[in-house]
Formats: structure tokens, sequence, C-alpha cells
């Protein structure tokens, strides 16, 4: 279940269109780490994780994952709204706007669409967990990428604090692992799936 | 005296960017009590606002919208427009 706010989590308020910083950012509403894939990743695993606590966690970072989803809409919206026909031809954007005219549409900056193959969902809670770091990494990645591309204080604000997230996110999802590896014992430190495998000594 | 609307936004968006990480921290930390006494003390000024906001300018949520001759949250402006839209 879930209610929906009527607000962003934080604000984003652009002036001045660009469809070309637009080409860029919209690779985290629909690309291979962008938010879509964050928020599907741990709404999907949480279903098979053996300890509640940790499937809290995935819940609640899935659900702000989607909060950031909406943020990273916004940007790409606000930053192609008012576009003259000639910008759109000028700056490339013409081979999105051809399929999807202004709409915001799941795809990676290279115009490959989103796809379920971007995230997995291994049933073990060990290896979702290295995943879900890893994803962490990758993302903020992306967004010191894009910043290096992106000088307008307006689109930076929400961008910087999208990425300060990431490491936030990083830091929890260890935290979860380390509660995961200390229901474990000597005979099963990383060996094999606390959910799935049963046995007498496995620490369940 | 009643704040200006996007300052009381804002307030509010810092006061739920509280909540949310005291959240994900106490999912790991379930046993912490100060951070729990922060994520109520917030949780109950959030209420507040929100509850504020609603009569002064919009429906943050469908059952703060309070409906009664127009249905409100349906009117509400849509966050992705931004202030400059």
């Amino acid at each position: 279940m879930w209610t929906y706010e009527r607000r962003l989590q934080f604000p984003v308020n652009i002036k001045e269109p660009n469809a070309q910083l637009a080409q860029v950012i919209i690779s985290q509403f629909g690309g291979p780490d962008g938010e879509l894939a964050a928020s599907m990743r741990y709404l999907s695993q949480r279903f098979a994780t053996p300890y509640k606590e940790v499937a809290g966690l995935l819940t609640d970072i899935g659900t702000e994952e989607l909060a950031h989803l909406e943020m990273i809409g916004a940007i790409v919206h606000q930053l192609t709204r008012n576009l003259s026909m000639e910008e759109i031809g000028r700056s490339g954007f013409d081979k999105y706007y051809v399929d999807h005219t202004l709409g915001i549409w799941p795809q990676a900056a290279g115009g490959i669409p989103s796809n379920a193959n971007q995230f997995q969902s291994k049933g073990d809670i060990i290896t979702d967990l290295y995943e879900d770091m890893a994803a962490e990494q990758k993302a903020r990645s992306t967004y010191d990428n894009i910043l290096r591309l992106v000088h307008e204080p307006d689109v930076c604000a929400p961008i910087k604090f999208l990425r300060a997230r990431e490491i936030v996110h990083f830091q929890r999802f260890g935290e979860a692992l380390r509660m995961t590896t200390d229901r474990l014992d000597d005979k099963n430190f990383y060996a094999f799936n606390p959910g799935f495998d049963m046995c007498e000594d496995c620490g369940n | 005296m009643m704040a200006c609307k996007e300052q009381m936004l804002n307030d509010i968006g810092t006061v739920s960017f509280c909540m949310v990480e005291l959240m994900l921290y106490l999912d790991t930390h379930p046993n912490d009590r100060n951070a729990m006494e922060y994520f109520n003390h917030y949780a109950h000024i959030k209420d507040q606002l929100s509850r504020e906001f609603s009569r002064e300018f919009f429906p943050l949520t469908a059952k703060d919208s309070d409906c009664n001759k127009e249905w409100r949250w349906g009117m509400a402006p849509l966050p992705w427009e931004g202030v400059c839209g």
C-alpha cells in the first residue's frame, strides 16, 4: 500500500529549458543505474527476504526511490517544456521527440529502453544486498558524471541531493548486510542462501 | 503570522526529510531511543504543518482534502511543475 503526497522530496524549479541536459539526465529515470530500476529492485527483492528488519529497509528505501523517480521526471519535464522546434532539432532531442513528443519515457541516455534485466531479484539476501550496495555506488557514479556535465545551479541542486542519498542508502544496506551475517555462523558466513537452504547448523 | 506558501512547503520538506533519514536509520538501529524521540518530535511537527498548509493552501494528501463543496485534492497544483512553471 502507498499514500501519495503532492510534493517533491526536494524542490525542482528550473528556469530555462535545456534539451541537451534532459537527454543526459533521463538516464536516471530509465537507465541501467536509474531510479526506476532501483525502486523495482528493492521492492521486488523484499518478498523473499528472510529477516523482517531487512525487508522493512528494502521497502522504505524502495519507496524513497519512487520519490527520486518523480524528481528526475520533474527535472526532465522542466528542461523540455516550452522548447521551440528549432531547439528540438538543434539539440539532438529530435530523435526522442519523434517517438514521445514531450512525454517522459523510461530510457537510458543512449535511447535503450528500461528493462528488468537492469536489476536482479535473486531470492538470496546475501547476493541481493551485495547487488544493492553496488547499485547505490553505480547510481552515485552516474550522478557524479551528470554533475561534470551540468553547471546550472537550479539543475545541480536536486542532482546533488540525489547523489547524497545514494551514499546514505549504501551505508544502510551495509548495515543490513551486517545484520544478515550476524545471524549466520562460522559454517555459513557467505556460503549458502540463509532464506532457502535449511540445515540444523546454519544459524537460521 | 502565516508563512508564505513556498516557505511553508519548504519547512514541510525539511521536516519530512528528517523523518525519512531517521526512519532508515531506525530500520537498522531499532533500539536507539534518542533517534525514536527525534522521529516522534518531527512526526508531530509534520502533522501540524500539513494540517495548517491544507487549511491555507491545498491538501498534500487526499485525506487532508477536507472536501465539502469542491474536490480540493483534484485542484491541488502538480509538484513537478515547480514554482517557475
